[in-house]
């Protein structure tokens, strides 16, 4: 895994209590994770702040999975 | 249309000498201190550096992480004392009709500590606001039912009551009169309040209504003693369900006692200080009397506001003597505060509960650390001083004043066989 997988999982396991092994890169926030709108702002928050990256409200929207997000992160940096 | 009666089926507590029921109540009359140094933030500066917070409680053994870290300290009590009072009243919540099931909360402040710590970063970031979605959610004072009603289910009156001290009471009246007036079966109340921060300490410190006594803690909420230097900061919740009467009657419920009536008033003069001759504390017991339909004789006991200021006992034990007359120097007088010390808009809570219990086990909690009457005080009246007394308590009386001058009185009564 790269370390920006592993950034962004430790995030999720630590924002949404879940288990690391959930957090496939197919798991969605939503429907796998329990995330509701809240937690997924609150997500995109952190990954702003881990990565020192800004992630424009409408390219959000398109981050629902865990992969989305790291190939978000991936492309940003 | 005549007017439902309403009891008290369940109770649930966290408080500095005591994190549930059982243990609220041996604190209580075993003249137990809350009253320590702080430990939940550096106070090496402050002018007070003690406070009564809650011993050994880990928000991990009540709320599953993640929803935990959703609330402020002053909902994770909510929600503890919550769970406690509906378990103690065996309400069946799966079947009961949770339309008929509201919830009314008490809160002073709200979440003071996530303020806090979201304006510090915000302060120290350059200028980039990159506030956390749950900010909000997480320190208004009105959460804390939310999260109870989510939890449960509970369709029923949903708010918070925000009165300073006397939130919580407000919280208890407003309960009473809607399950009185039919808008409710059940409605879980109370209060709770996390207030043992940074900010609320200097605040409170900067209005010289704390106790700076840094030396003795422990002594150092003295209600009534000629010594006493302002209030001790204390946190913690409490909660009461409150039920229609013949709801109760048919499901078999335990039944603490009956709520007799509520009393408010305001004293329309400071801020901050009471009006010194107990103006608008006198309205509120006399109120609270005829809301009831008591006589001052029938009054056993008075769990005093009492927060342990120069101003504020002496003005309310000069109502108290105005509202009760000769019968005064029959009631048994105290102020739990000595112990729990001041959990702002969860006092009313937490002191209904002692009240309760006092009738329930037939004993007065104490005032404790009492040393010499203040010479403004009749020394004739009982303050129940440093000990416990054996009392068979049929009414019960609870007062709370808030800053801003609001007073709430209320009344609890035996049910007769």
């Amino acid at each position: 895994m790269s370390d920006i997988a592993s950034r962004v999982k430790a995030i999720i396991v630590d924002k949404l209590g879940v288990d690391e092994n959930e957090v496939t890169a197919e798991a969605s926030f939503t429907n796998d994770l329990g995330a509701d709108s809240l937690d997924t702002v609150e997500l995109i928050m952190e990954f702003e702040k881990e990565f020192d990256i800004q992630i424009p409200d409408d390219q959000a929207e398109n981050i629902g999975t865990v992969g989305q997000a790291v190939s978000f992160i991936e492309g940003a940096k | 249309m005549e007017l439902k009666r309403v009891v008290v089926t369940g109770l649930g507590a966290l408080t500095p000498i005591g994190n549930n029921i059982e243990e609220y109540w041996d604190g209580l009359v075993n003249g137990k201190s809350g009253a320590a140094p702080i430990t939940h933030f550096d106070a090496a500066k402050f002018k007070t550096r003690f406070a009564c917070e809650l011993k050994g409680f880990d928000v991990n053994d009540f709320i599953h992480r993640k929803e935990a870290r959703k609330m402020d300290k002053f909902t994770q009590y909510a929600m503890v004392v919550a769970d406690e009072a509906i378990i103690n009243s065996k309400l069946d919540v799966k079947n009961v009709d949770p339309d008929r099931v509201g919830v009314i909360w008490g809160c002073g402040i709200g979440g003071i500590d996530t303020f806090e710590q979201q304006v510090v970063e915000y302060a120290h970031g350059d200028g980039t606001p990159k506030f956390n979605p749950f900010f909000i959610p997480k320190m208004i004072a009105d959460i804390a039912p939310g999260h109870i009603s989510i939890k449960y289910g509970f369709r029923g009156p949903n708010f918070t009551t925000v009165s300073a001290c006397a939130s919580s009471a407000n919280a208890i009246i407003d309960a009473l009169n809607y399950i009185r007036l039919g808008h409710a079966d059940v409605i879980v109340t109370g209060g709770s309040e996390a207030s043992v921060t940074g900010a609320a300490m200097g605040g409170f410190n900067a209005l010289h209504a704390l106790s700076q006594n840094n030396d003795n803690p422990e002594s150092a909420s003295r209600p009534f003693d000629k010594s006493r230097d302002g209030f001790v900061m204390g946190e913690g919740g409490g909660a009461l369900i409150l039920e229609e009467y013949e709801h109760a009657v048919a499901r078999g419920a335990k039944i603490y006692c009956e709520v007799a009536g509520g009393g408010l008033s305001a004293d329309a003069y400071h801020l901050t200080a009471p009006h010194p001759e107990g103006l608008g504390a006198t309205k509120v017991m006399l109120n609270c009397l005829q809301n009831a339909g008591l006589k001052p004789e029938d009054v056993d006991a008075v769990n005093m506001h009492g927060t342990s200021t120069p101003l504020g006992d002496v003005a309310e034990l000069k109502a108290v003597q105005k509202v009760f007359g000769e019968h005064a120097y029959n009631l048994n007088i105290n102020s739990t505060k000595s112990m729990t010390g001041h959990l702002l808009g969860a006092a009313g809570a937490i002191e209904a509960i002692a009240s309760v219990l006092a009738m329930e086990h037939g004993m007065v909690p104490p005032t404790i650390n009492h040393v010499e009457l203040d010479e403004n005080i009749d020394p004739k009246l009982n303050l129940t001083i440093n000990k416990a007394q054996k009392r068979e308590v049929k009414v019960a009386m609870s007062n709370t004043f808030g800053f801003g001058g609001h007073n709430a009185c209320v009344l609890f009564k035996k049910l007769e066989d």
